[in-house]
């Protein structure tokens, strides 16, 4: 579905992001993978399992000039850029009133703005070729809220504003740019959360399960792939009926 | 002209859709109503494709004008 595209993932070296880019290269995409830590070895396990070209760039989305010299080395590579997944996110947790300043920048660093310029690099390259898909992941926290989670919810929500404008904005340059919103999704993220908060959780899903990261990876695939070519401003829960 | 210079030209004049008589070295960014925002960005992809640069984006913010489009380009290593 992906043949010969080249793909950036951010934070793709671990949870949804991996998931995401096994399975872009899975379909024939070449990967790159970023991570704030040296994403060499998951680039190599991608490069031999599947035979596609990839790329590993430790860039941390939050800093500006690395994501400049991360758009950088892509052109350098490639020359352009198919697909962008903006998954690269923290999560912190503080109730109102109890929320340091030091947090709210952290996470609207990473999530946010870090998301903001990846998109705004994504469009760059993608403008030449008049094509390209942007997928932000946001989050049910984003679209529902959840208590405790005030400022991820937000960096999440910015993310809805971020993907609606932008797809209006690019859409004639023929860019797509939607965002995935994933529910209770088991991953190292998640599994930080008290053990009380996440059998809660659980009970809440209609599915009765939690979600995998791989059940996110496909909504991703179906986005980047030209089955969604008319497709774009779209926030497409991934959740399994989870009641929040 | 040198051959970059007759490039620059060229790419301004198709990307801006402008006559090929413009007098390129005045040409503002909103100084004529074909160099607005949107065409700004597709100007800036027919350069990087032109001159085989990717320009930061403090690039694309600050670049102006016409003169200011070659200095930023010389900043990338493309000769005048």
């Amino acid at each position: 579905m992906l043949a010969g595209r080249v793909a950036l993932v951010t934070g793709g070296s671990r949870g949804i992001g991996w998931a995401t880019a096994e399975l872009f290269a899975e379909h024939g995409a070449h990967v790159v993978i970023n991570g704030r830590s040296d994403p060499s070895a998951r680039a190599k396990e991608l490069s031999e399992r599947f035979g596609v070209e990839t790329l590993a760039i430790a860039a941390d989305v939050a800093k500006a000039a690395e994501v400049d010299a991360m758009f950088r080395e892509i052109f350098k590579k490639w020359k352009r850029l198919d697909v962008l997944v903006n998954n690269a996110g923290i999560l912190e947790d503080a109730l109102v009133g109890m929320i340091p300043d030091a947090m709210i920048d952290g996470v609207i660093d990473v999530n946010t703005k870090g998301a903001i310029r990846c998109l705004q690099g994504a469009a760059r390259l993608m403008t030449r070729a008049k094509r390209g898909s942007i997928i932000n992941m946001t989050s049910i926290v984003g679209t529902n809220g959840n208590e405790g989670q005030a400022v991820y919810g937000a960096s999440k929500a910015a993310l809805i504003g971020l993907t609606k404008s932008a797809a209006k904005e690019l859409a004639p340059q023929g860019i797509r740019v939607n965002a995935i919103a994933p529910g209770y999704i088991d991953t190292d993220m998640v599994r930080a959360l008290p053990a009380d908060k996440q059998a809660k959780l659980v009970a809440a899903i209609g599915m009765g399960r939690a979600g995998t990261a791989k059940d996110v990876a496909k909504v991703a695939l179906f986005l980047a792939s030209d089955l969604a070519e008319y497709v774009t401003g779209q926030v497409v829960g991934v959740d399994g009926g989870l009641r929040m | 002209m040198s051959e970059n210079e007759a490039k620059l030209r060229s790419v301004f004049v198709e990307a801006l859709a402008i006559p090929r008589d413009t007098d390129v070295e005045g040409l503002t960014y909103r100084g004529i109503k074909q160099w607005d925002s949107v065409a700004h960005m597709q100007l800036v992809a027919a350069l990087e494709a032109a001159f085989d640069v990717m320009l930061e984006t403090a690039d694309v913010i600050g670049m102006s004008s016409y003169p200011i489009a070659r200095e930023t380009l010389v900043k990338h290593g493309v000769a005048f």
